[in-house]
């Protein structure tokens, strides 16, 4: 069974293929079926192979399928090739159980749309990209999904392509993303110069025989790729912009599957950043600044979709600092649950959108709740979760993370605590986000509000689900001290993210026990350890949660209680306030330093060196020549002494020389 | 079979001699003629592929016949890997080039048609002459068409200036080719007193290092104005703005790969010395290339010129994977070549396209275009992502492998040159956004037309080898491991001979001996 891994893959291919070519002479209800079943398909067999895979012992959970050599030169050898492993079936579980949803959703959200058959051509292709990446089991397989799913976002953010703001906002994405990837791709040449294979299995295997430097080099180009595609500082810009695009795909690939694939990548190569400390740190330092830089952009926004986004970008940043202080599980669990609830949220918005008009702005909204009932009711989990209430499944893996922030070896005070304070920043920021929205009076437009009406079926059914999962999501992980060993998800990585090298051994993911040992120094027992860390865990969590709450609170009396105080904070903080509005003027900087002075410099070679230096020298020598024969054309005078004069001086010349050779050499 | 290389040579000949007894006036039976003869010409050339043993690094499908004895002129044909996909790519462009003129090319068609199959013949032989001498005739009768090409059926503003800059440039170089040609004659006739032109033989010479120098310098002049090299490279904007479309394709897709190819087959396996020598140089001048072309490709206003920019940011990869003298790097460069013959040829197939509807290249005529001509939209799109190199189409199989062997070779050139990666994405992105993307501003193209039945045929061809070779290269490879394989030995071998081999007695050989005793001590370093 575990061969038949490519028929994961294989089924959204087919869809993508079958919509490409007559999606637009078939009926559209059958456009939606094909797109959909594709997907549900891969998402059918995605299951069978994850509970086959289940079967087996942990230890021997990893099966490899190849189907053909792809390129073969000389010692450079790479197939087109699958793996099944937790990890990877984690990875498209998730992927293909999120797309089904939002593929649903979209039914409804793009019916009335011209391009409905480019949408889900686009969007089945953009699927089959992501599980080739999750999938494949060398880097150059994984690199192509990489590319792929860049090509599909490219495409899907400028959807609406005669929007020049859409096709903006895809062209950057691309551009920034190639950024990333040409760090990716140095990462990939120095892993083969040096192991001489691009095969996971085999990579893995030698990479022990590295040296921590070359390590430490490899572990950060590759990062420099997973910044790129999850948007982390400095390379995130291109994130917010990418809303320009259809809601269902904001939600799809820029929430909850392809700029997670990043924080896959590092999970992946953990035994290449267990080897390099000070890749891990960087990326741990990167992931926190990331959250509460993101986080603090999130506090002003007004677009909803904005709000969201930097919200992404604020939770990838928790995923990095989770695998960068070596938690690979707790990246991927907060990865799974983020994928539940921050794409509902996108759904969420999506639906609103859909109700208000397409209106965007959050100052226009108010008082929902009553209009779009489900929506709310759908939203509201969500949101709960990404605050860290808990029972929620965000509180779960943001919990692990922080933890492990604080305790793991590669841990630090202070990445706990800025995290923590995102984590502040997030639950104001949504519930304000929730507030403005579905709470209050409603401030738009009367030709707006007449309009108001819920979602239709094939909208809400999705939202539903997502919702449900956002609240169980997070049992999977149960943090040990509400009663051992229930982190279902941790154990069940544990083969290919715990156990390796020295770091794992030092506080492997989730096992309690471990922790306990690289929390504490020697001396005491380990019980003592764990009782005291325990309790230390305890405090933290307890912690987390108050500043949660705190932030609820505040946005509570902000967008509620006294709705004049926003206006009052900004004008007494207008510095401040208008850097974080303007996004830290970040855009504008880099306009400035990148694409205007590209553009200058290829201005100045173009005009100052190729038509002026060097196409001045040809012309240059082209005039000489011609001025020249016009000079020689006076010594063809036609009168035959002057020639015989001109063929006697020529002849001295030559029989000169020859004498004069033959008397010194 | 014995004689397949010459028919396919001479087949465009005996359709020149069908064309000159058609009326000029019968358009249509001429074009019917011209492209019979170039897809019959396309079809035999099939057979070779299919034919061809992979297993042997042997020239196959010889032919050798005395043609000037007593300075042991022959003429000899064969062809390995590398030559083998080179010729597949001439006869496959030409019909979709003939095919691509049906409508554009309206005046002097016969005259048209006579110089494109000329021009075939020329390709092909220079391609498949394993003399030197006949692949000199070869070069030189490729010159002329491209020249008439451009001079009279290109765009009238500035064809006659655009032409006379490529006869000049090419021809200034093809001189320093023939004296070294004959350099290399007179020294291998010195050397071991055997008259041959014969390349086969010629490798086989050891030759000083400071003879090499020269001569190696003189075969690169040629070949690198041929490619173009930065800062070689003026001529081609010009060339390729002023052609017609068909001839650019041409000029792109074959002409460009025949400086190029004689590096790979002339220059660097007879001199491999003074290759070592001057590779930092042709390495950075090909970085210099890639980042140049790419910067000013980004801001042409004309679609042809940019294209035409963004040929020399690819052929800079392509000489640097030569010049990485490992598997990777060079196979990545052959592969690329044909890459470039396809995904650039296939843009200025577009370009032309468009170019018949609206009679303008400038991008800021255009806008929007997606909305009236979808399928162009989608074919343009496929080649756009082709000529960046994403992953599952042919460039990305080319540039990664080209990439990984100048980085294996040298880490600081690999670097560099993978800057390019970034770059060509902005510019092929942005240029697609402004003349497909948005409103249509301009009313002109409100009314534009979609691809007709003839041009999607023209194109499809086209975009299915972008995929197939993007996913299944093994296709091709292993055409010419190897050959590739054979060519890196022979050079490292006869690189090494160079201190153990005797030097000939030279007295009053020429001028480039005497440099050579001047210049020995010095290449005592190397």
């Amino acid at each position: 069974m575990l061969d038949y891994v490519w028929l994961v893959p294989l089924f959204p291919a087919v869809g993508f293929i079958i919509n490409g070519l007559i999606g637009k002479r078939i009926d559209r209800r059958l456009v939606g079926w094909i797109g959909c079943s594709a997907i549900g398909l891969s998402f059918f067999f995605s299951i069978l192979l994850f509970f086959e895979l289940i079967q087996l012992p942990p230890a021997s959970r990893h099966h490899e399928f190849e189907i053909f050599e792809w390129v073969v030169s000389g010692d450079f050898r790479t197939v087109i090739g699958y793996q099944v492993d937790p990890l990877s079936i984690l990875m498209a579980l998730v992927v293909s159980g999120v797309s089904f949803f939002i593929h649903i959703y979209s039914i409804g959200y793009m019916h009335g749309d011209p391009g409905y058959p480019r949408y889900f051509t686009y969007l089945n292709l953009f699927v089959f990209m992501m599980l080739n990446l999750v999938l494949a089991n060398n880097f150059l397989l994984m690199f192509v999904g990489w590319e792929g799913v860049g090509l599909c976002s490219y495409l899907l953010i400028g959807f609406w392509f005669e929007r020049d703001s859409a096709s903006n906002a895809g062209k950057k994405a691309f551009v920034v993303n190639r950024v990333g990837d040409f760090g990716f791709l140095l990462g990939i040449f120095l892993i083969f110069t040096n192991l001489g294979t691009l095969d996971f299995t085999e990579v893995f295997h030698k990479a022990p025989s590295l040296d921590v430097t070359l390590a430490t080099t490899i572990a950060i180009l590759l990062f420099i790729g997973a910044a790129g595609k999850s948007a982390q500082l400095p390379l995130y810009v291109w994130l917010p912009d990418a809303m320009e695009g259809p809601t269902p795909v904001s939600s799809l690939i820029h929430a909850a599957t392809m700029v997670t694939a990043g924080v896959y990548m590092i999970a992946r190569c953990n035994v290449l950043y267990s080897m390099a400390p000070i890749a891990l740190t960087i990326v741990a330092v990167i992931g926190v600044a990331t959250a509460i830089y993101a986080a603090s952009i999130g506090l002003t926004q007004n677009d909803i979709k904005r709000v969201l986004a930097y919200s992404t970008i604020s939770q990838l940043g928790y995923m990095f600092l989770g695998v960068g202080v070596g938690a690979y599980g707790a990246g991927m669990f907060h990865l799974m649950t983020h994928a539940f609830f921050k794409g509902l949220l996108f759904l969420g918005a999506g639906s609103v959108m859909h109700a208000m008009s397409g209106e965007l702005d959050m100052r226009k909204m108010g008082g929902l709740r009553r209009k779009i009932p489900i929506t709310f009711w759908t939203f509201v989990p969500a949101t709960l979760a990404i605050a860290g209430i808990p029972g929620f499944s965000g509180f779960f893996s943001k919990d692990e993370i922080l933890w492990q922030a604080y305790s793991s070896s590669h841990g630090h005070f202070l990445l706990w605590a800025v995290g923590v304070i995102a984590a502040g920043m997030t639950s104001f920021y949504m519930f304000r986000l929730l507030f403005m929205t579905f709470f209050g009076q409603c401030r738009a437009p009367e030709e707006v509000k007449k309009h108001i009406h819920e979602s239709p079926k094939v909208m809400t059914v999705p939202l539903g689900v997502l919702s449900v999962l956002s609240i169980i999501g997070g049992y999977v992980g149960i943090p040990h001290i509400f009663g051992g060993g229930f982190n279902k998800i941790g154990e069940f990585l544990a083969p290919v993210v715990g156990g390796h090298g020295e770091v794992a051994k030092g506080h492997a993911v989730f096992s309690f026990e471990k922790v306990a040992h690289a929390a504490e120094g020697g001396g005491a027992t380990a019980t003592a350890h764990g009782l005291q860390s325990a309790s230390m865990e305890m405090i933290l969590m307890a912690i987390s949660v108050i500043v949660a709450l705190i932030g609820i609170l505040m946005a509570y009396v902000f967008y509620i209680k006294r709705p004049n105080l926003p206006g009052i904070v900004a004008e007494k903080g207008k510095t401040l306030y208008t850097v974080l509005i303007n996004k830290y003027f970040v855009d504008e900087i880099y306009e400035f330093c990148f694409v205007d002075s590209l553009k200058s410099l290829g201005i100045a070679l173009w005009k100052g060196f190729d038509d002026l230096v060097i196409d001045g020298a040809v012309n240059g020598v082209g005039h000489l020549t011609v001025g020249l024969s016009g000079v020689l054309r006076k010594i063809q005078t036609g009168f035959v002494q002057s020639y015989a004069f001109f063929m006697i001086i020529g002849g001295v010349i030559v029989v000169g020389y020859y004498m004069i050779r033959a008397i010194f050499y | 079979m014995d004689h397949l290389l010459s028919t396919i040579i001479f087949l465009p000949i005996v359709g020149v001699l069908v064309l000159l007894f058609i009326n000029k006036e019968n358009h249509s039976a001429i074009r019917v003629v011209a492209f019979v003869f170039s897809l019959v010409e396309f079809i035999l050339s099939l057979p070779l592929f299919f034919l061809f043993n992979n297993a042997t690094h042997e020239m196959q499908f010889q032919e050798v016949v005395p043609w000037i004895e007593s300075y042991g002129i022959t003429y000899h044909l064969g062809i390995d890997g590398i030559s083998l996909l080179l010729v597949l790519l001439t006869t496959f462009l030409t019909v979709l080039c003939i095919l691509s003129s049906w409508s554009a090319i309206t005046v002097r068609v016969k005259e048209y048609m006579i110089s494109f199959l000329f021009l075939e013949t020329g390709m092909v032989g220079a391609l498949v002459a394993l003399d030197l001498v006949l692949f000199y005739v070869f070069w030189e009768v490729m010159l002329i068409p491209m020249y008439l090409l451009i001079g009279i059926w290109g765009d009238p503003k500035r064809r006659i200036y655009a032409a006379m800059k490529f006869f000049i440039y090419t021809m200034a170089g093809s001189v320093l080719m023939l004296v070294a040609i004959l350099a290399l004659y007179f020294f291998n006739l010195k050397a071991t007193g055997i008259h041959t032109f014969g390349v086969l033989e010629l490798y086989k010479t050891v030759i000083p290092v400071g003879t090499q120098y020269w001569l190696f310098a003189a075969f690169a002049v040629a070949f690198a104005i041929k490619v173009p090299m930065f800062p070689f490279h003026t001529w081609l904007p010009d060339a390729h703005t002023e052609a017609p479309t068909a001839g650019s394709v041409i000029l792109a897709g074959v002409l460009l790969k025949m400086g190029t190819y004689g590096f790979i087959r002339f220059a660097m396996p007879l001199f491999p010395n003074a290759a070592m020598v001057f590779l930092p140089l042709i390495c950075i001048l090909a970085i210099i290339g890639i980042i140049y072309g790419a910067m000013v490709s980004m801001m042409q206003a004309d679609l042809k010129r940019l294209v035409a920019f963004s040929s020399v940011s690819h052929l800079g990869y392509v000489m640097l994977g030569m010049f990485a003298l490992n598997m990777q790097g060079v196979e990545g460069s052959v592969y690329q070549m044909l890459n470039h013959g396809v995904s650039t040829g296939s843009l200025f197939l577009l370009v032309g396209m468009i170019y018949e509807r609206r009679h303008t290249r400038m991008i800021s005529d255009f806008g929007g275009l997606s909305k009236v001509m979808p399928v162009f939209a989608v074919i343009f799109m496929i080649v756009t992502l082709s000529s960046i190199g994403l992953p599952g189409t042919n460039g990305f199989v080319g540039e990664f492998l080209i990439l990984l062997g100048v980085f294996r070779s040298k880490i600081v050139y690999g670097v560099m040159a993978a800057t390019g990666v970034i770059l060509g994405a902005a510019y092929m992105l942005w240029m697609f956004q402004r003349v497909m993307f948005g409103e249509i501003k301009n009313p002109e193209n409100m009314k534009l037309k979609d691809l007709n039945m003839r041009e999607i045929a023209t194109m499809v061809p086209l975009v299915l080898l972008i995929f197939v070779m993007g996913i299944y290269p093994k296709l091709f490879f292993t055409k010419m491991d190897v050959s590739v394989d054979h060519f890196l030995k022979g050079f490292k071998a006869k690189y090494e001979m160079k201190g153990e081999a005797p030097t000939p007695r030279l007295t009053s050989i020429l001028t480039v001996e005497s440099v050579r005793e001047r210049v020995s001590p010095s290449s005592g370093t190397n």
